[in-house]
């Protein structure tokens, strides 16, 4: 009965690759490329097939690893939510796998001068293999504890991921390890307040536990909560914990941030909306606690801190950057705006705005590639020079700013619907300012793409030599997923509706109808 | 549905045909006279496919076909009714006439970058006619957004610094408005009204507070800035950098019409004119439109660049529309409607004998064009026939819309505006007129032309003498729009 497995072999596949690539990949570089981009397939192929599997059943699968019975064994809890977070991080890493064969090449460091391979690109796939499988984990999982351990894998291969960037990555990653460390460490505390309240780390179980009179009113089980999201935030890089992200992922190789930069952040949302959800409830959270206020004003700050931010930076990778940290705004402000438009919009961007910094970073990065230049003067002329990735950047920028179709615009929709229901008036108009700078930051830049320098002089009427320019455009590899991640994001917004009704909308807690 | 005379997917096809245009136009880059021979299928199978609906709707009909659902009770859904089908055939004939004139105008100046120009061209069509055929506001955003973006290339065509401050305006002002108002509009429609379904009945409930629909109705009128309602009009002045061709298709027909004609949607379809009426919210449309009319007359006064003073002109045609359309009453409606379609054939004239003028003498400014009529007589013929079209003289089509407009104003109670129109025509006589008179009548030292015929190349000639042409049919057959607009409300 192979497909009562499926839930397992998506974390199983990437994970046993790591493994063999270390084992028999050491030397060749290209079978450790085969292997890791066929752990991804395999774990990409399962996750599909888990999705549609629920999308016919309409049941939440429970998988029991090695056949233990919770609440003591652990247990993989898949429902419509994470189901489509699963397909999400596996495609991703798919169509990242892809993109790095040869990027990885002129980016991971060389030991020794003159060899022709660098000898560490084996160690690179291995940690891009466990970091995947880590992030796969936190999504299917059902249970507290293990999330820590999965939490804590990903992160640490993350760690080794970005440092390979060399230079500055060092450092900058050296502070990422403790602000993350220090993030997992508060998301650990919350755990153990919660387990010594009630002796148990399921998910489902602790749910039930937690909804008892005096639990509710324990301000340990505030405590541990309080811990839990404060953990969560540091590492999603909430605004004002979000000052290890820019440089972290800035000096990192392109192929390592375009395969962290969209995903780790969208990862840790998710953790968020599943603890809160699904082991506290949104009557205790939104009702007995009530902090929704505050933490909405927090994350229209940080959209707005995030969005001037971007505007203000010259390299390329590092306004992307700041970017995503008005993005996590948007979605921990939908979540925490407490209805049911709110929250489809925070798990609808938790797709789109995946495959937008996805799409983004993999067209920087391959004009990074060309030109060796992250400044935003590598742009210059790129209209005529790489025309496929410059289209791949102009969908993306569409999609950032929320032009229709793309997906980006219904999850601003969304977004904006609840923020209008919920009278929040503030993280509306952020939400709109938003879009408004990040049309000034795209345009700013496809302005230097489209205009050629201009000499003193010329422009009298308009007639001066354009001289044919040579097209030099990134190599295959890298064109065909970036390719495929353009278009994905128009079909993830002509296809929102089905999203929404099909798989967003199936688990909004019962508090928030 | 049995006995619907073309296929159902036909507004779609209409729309789409000129994207299906772009790749072949992009492939046959090297040799242009394939390449233009697409953009004439192209316009020839969109104009038939317009066309081809077209005795459906004059019959009363409307047709709705959804092409699929992207939020839950909103589809991207294409409406033809007699609105939308007015501004489909202005824009899907005038399309063919501004390609003849585009390939004269950019081969006569050997510009570059010839094919992109001709793929976003395609592009903007599409755009133009997906507007036209918007059934709900929000298929309407989409496609407004995408002409916005699909006539950036062409703005900055000559992708000089000059193109570049231009374009940065242009955008600047259509996303900050459409992003900044429009959207956020819409999306306080849907929360009260539960769809964004044009209705000729309005949308809102009734309960909705007055204070509401006000600021609604402002954010609109801003929001939709192609319209150019003073003080978002700059843009379009800035964006006479562009090409001729461009100006003349975009800045008088597509770009802004599809301005008025969203306004138009949502006045008309949105809070229906039976609100505007009811709650006098009509007011505050005259008021901001009529003051935008006068003043940009004014201003068109003294510009001495041609491109220039055509712009100011149309900002002041444009609200010269809305102002009709916010009458709120049936014949008001039905005038603006019909100005969509008589300003673009007048105002496409006048861009086009600006054009031929540059590519023959190069010329841009009206101090030196004394005495250009002696050189060419049918390009200031055509010229002189606009300018009728636009003050609304007779024989054109522009008296027939401005008729409708002043009678509106009458059924609507609001004299005050025909001050207002009456004021604007005169204005529009005295800019324009004195340009045709000097060309004519001048004493033979003032001329700065010697008095031979010397006309632009035929590709440049011909198509002003036919948008003339109309401009003066439309005042003998004016039923060939005003039908389409007079369905509307079966009258």
């Amino acid at each position: 009965m192979i497909t009562k497995q499926l839930p397992f072999l998506i974390l199983a596949a990437p994970l046993l690759s790591a493994f063999l690539i270390t084992l028999f990949a050491r030397k060749s570089k290209g079978l450790g490329f085969a292997l890791l981009v066929a752990a991804m397939a395999a774990s990409f192929g399962c996750a599909i097939a888990v999705l549609l599997q629920i999308l016919e059943n309409g049941q939440v699968i429970h998988y029991h690893i090695g056949n233990w019975q919770p609440p003591y064994g652990i247990e993989l809890v898949i429902d419509h939510l994470n189901a489509m977070v699963l397909a999400l991080v596996s495609g991703a890493a798919l169509l990242t796998a892809i993109y790095s064969k040869n990027s990885v090449l002129a980016e991971v460091p060389h030991r020794f001068p003159g060899e022709e391979v660098p000898e560490r690109v084996p160690n690179y796939y291995t940690l891009f293999a466990l970091l995947v499988s880590g992030l796969l984990g936190i999504v299917a999982t059902g249970d507290a504890f293990n999330m820590f351990v999965l939490l804590e894998i990903s992160a640490l291969s993350s760690y080794a991921l970005l440092a390979l960037g060399g230079g500055r990555a060092y450092f900058a990653t050296f502070k990422y390890l403790i602000v993350g460390t220090i993030g997992a460490c508060f998301y650990l505390l919350g755990v153990g307040y919660l387990y010594i309240k009630t002796g148990s780390l399921n998910m489902p179980d602790l749910k039930g536990i937690l909804q008892s009179p005096a639990l509710v009113e324990s301000p340990t089980i505030m405590i541990a909560f309080m811990l839990i999201i404060t953990g969560i935030l540091i590492k999603m890089a909430f605004f004002p914990l979000h000052g290890w992200l820019p440089n972290a992922y800035t000096y990192a190789s392109t192929t390592t941030s375009c395969l962290v930069a969209p995903l780790m952040t969208k990862v840790s949302v998710y953790m968020m909306i599943r603890l809160m959800f699904s082991v506290f409830s949104a009557n205790y959270i939104f009702e007995h606690l009530g902090w929704q206020n505050s933490v909405v004003w927090l994350a229209t700050a940080a959209i707005i801190f995030g969005s001037i931010s971007a505007l203000g930076q010259t390299n390329l990778k590092r306004m992307l950057c700041y970017i995503i940290v008005a993005e996590v705004g948007y979605m921990v402000g939908g979540v925490w705006l407490a209805n049911a438009n709110g929250l489809m919009g925070a798990t609808y961007h938790i797709l789109s705005d995946a495959m937008m910094t996805l799409c983004l970073f993999m067209a920087v990065g391959a004009v990074i590639y060309k030109t060796g230049d992250a400044s935003l003067q590598a742009m210059r002329g790129i209209f005529r020079k790489m025309p496929i990735t410059s289209a791949v950047f102009v969908v993306g920028a569409l999609a950032m700013i929320g032009i229709p179709p793309t997906c980006g615009f219904f999850s601003k929709w969304y977004l904006v619907s609840g923020a209008i229901e919920a009278r929040h008036w503030g993280f509306a108009v952020s939400l709109l300012f938003s879009s408004l700078i990040n049309a000034i930051i795209f345009f700013r830049i496809i302005e230097i793409g489209y205009f050629p320098l201009f000499d003193k002089g010329e422009g009298e009427n308009g007639h001066h030599d354009h001289g044919e320019v040579k097209t030099a455009e990134a190599p295959l590899s890298m064109l065909v997923p970036m390719v495929i991640t353009a278009l994905s994001l128009i079909a993830i917004g002509l296809y929102s509706n089905e999203i929404i009704t099909g798989l967003v909308g199936r688990t909004i807690p019962t508090g928030l109808l | 549905m049995a006995t619907l005379p073309f296929h159902e997917a036909t507004p779609l096809l209409a729309i789409c045909v000129s994207i299906a245009a772009v790749p072949l136009i992009a492939l046959s880059g090297s040799k242009p006279n394939l390449r233009e021979f697409w953009t004439f299928l192209a316009g020839f199978i969109k104009l038939g496919l317009v066309l081809s609906m077209a005795g459906y709707i004059l019959a009363g009909n409307t047709y709705t076909y959804e092409l699929c659902k992207v939020l839950p009770g909103l589809s991207l859904k294409f409406t033809v009714d007699g609105f939308g089908m007015l501004f489909a055939l202005v824009a899907s004939s005038l399309w063919i006439v501004t390609s003849v004139y585009s390939i004269g105008y950019m081969r006569g100046l050997d510009e570059h970058a010839q094919t992109r120009y001709f793929c976003f061209f395609a592009l903007a069509l599409s755009a133009t006619l997906g507007v036209a055929f918007s059934g709900n506001l929000l298929t309407m955003y989409l496609f407004y957004e995408l002409l916005s973006l699909s006539t950036f290339p062409l703005v900055t065509h000559h992708q000089d610094e000059e193109a570049r401050s231009g374009g940065r305006k242009y955008l600047t002002y259509l996303l900050a408005t459409s992003i900044g108002l429009a959207l956020p509009a819409m999306l306080v429609t849907y929360g009260l009204a539960g769809t964004l379904d044009f209705n000729v009945q309005g949308i809102f409930p009734a309960e909705t507070a007055k204070s509401t629909l006000v600021i609604l109705l402002i954010m609109f009128l801003y929001g939709f800035a192609k319209a150019g309602i003073m003080p978002f009009h700059s843009w379009l002045p800035g964006a006479m950098v562009a090409p001729t061709p461009v100006s003349a298709l975009l800045h008088a027909v597509a770009v802004v019409k599809v301005g008025v004609f969203s306004i138009g949607r949502v006045l008309t379809g949105i809070f229906g004119i039976d609100l505007l009426a009811g709650a006098s919210l009509n007011v505050i449309v005259c008021v901001l439109a009529g003051f935008t009319v006068i003043v940009s007359s004014l201003i068109a006064l003294s510009q001495d660049n041609l491109k220039r003073r055509l712009a100011f002109s149309t900002v002041g045609q444009l609200s010269y529309i809305v102002l009709g359309i916010g009458l709120a009453s049936h014949l008001g409606v039905i005038g603006g409607m019909s100005h969509i379609a008589m300003h673009a054939f007048a105002k496409i004239t006048l861009f086009f004998c600006a054009g031929a003028i540059f590519v023959a003498t190069g010329k841009k400014y009206i101090s030196q064009m004394v005495g250009i009529g002696r050189r060419m007589p049918f390009t200031m013929t055509a010229f002189f026939i606009g300018s009728l079209g636009v003050i609304g003289l007779p024989p054109c089509g522009g008296l027939i819309s401005k008729f409708y407009m002043v009678l509106g104003t009458m059924e609507a109670g609001m004299v005050w505006v025909l001050v207002i129109y009456l004021i604007s025509s005169l204005l529009n006589a005295a800019y324009f007129l004195p340009i045709v008179y000097k060309a004519f009548f001048c004493t033979e030292e003032e001329a700065l032309f010697e008095k031979k015929v010397q006309e632009a190349p035929a590709c440049c000639l011909i198509p002003p003498l036919l948008t003339a042409l109309a401009t003066v049919g439309l005042f003998f057959f004016p039923w060939i729009f005003v039908s389409f607009a007079q369905v509307m409300y079966s009258l």
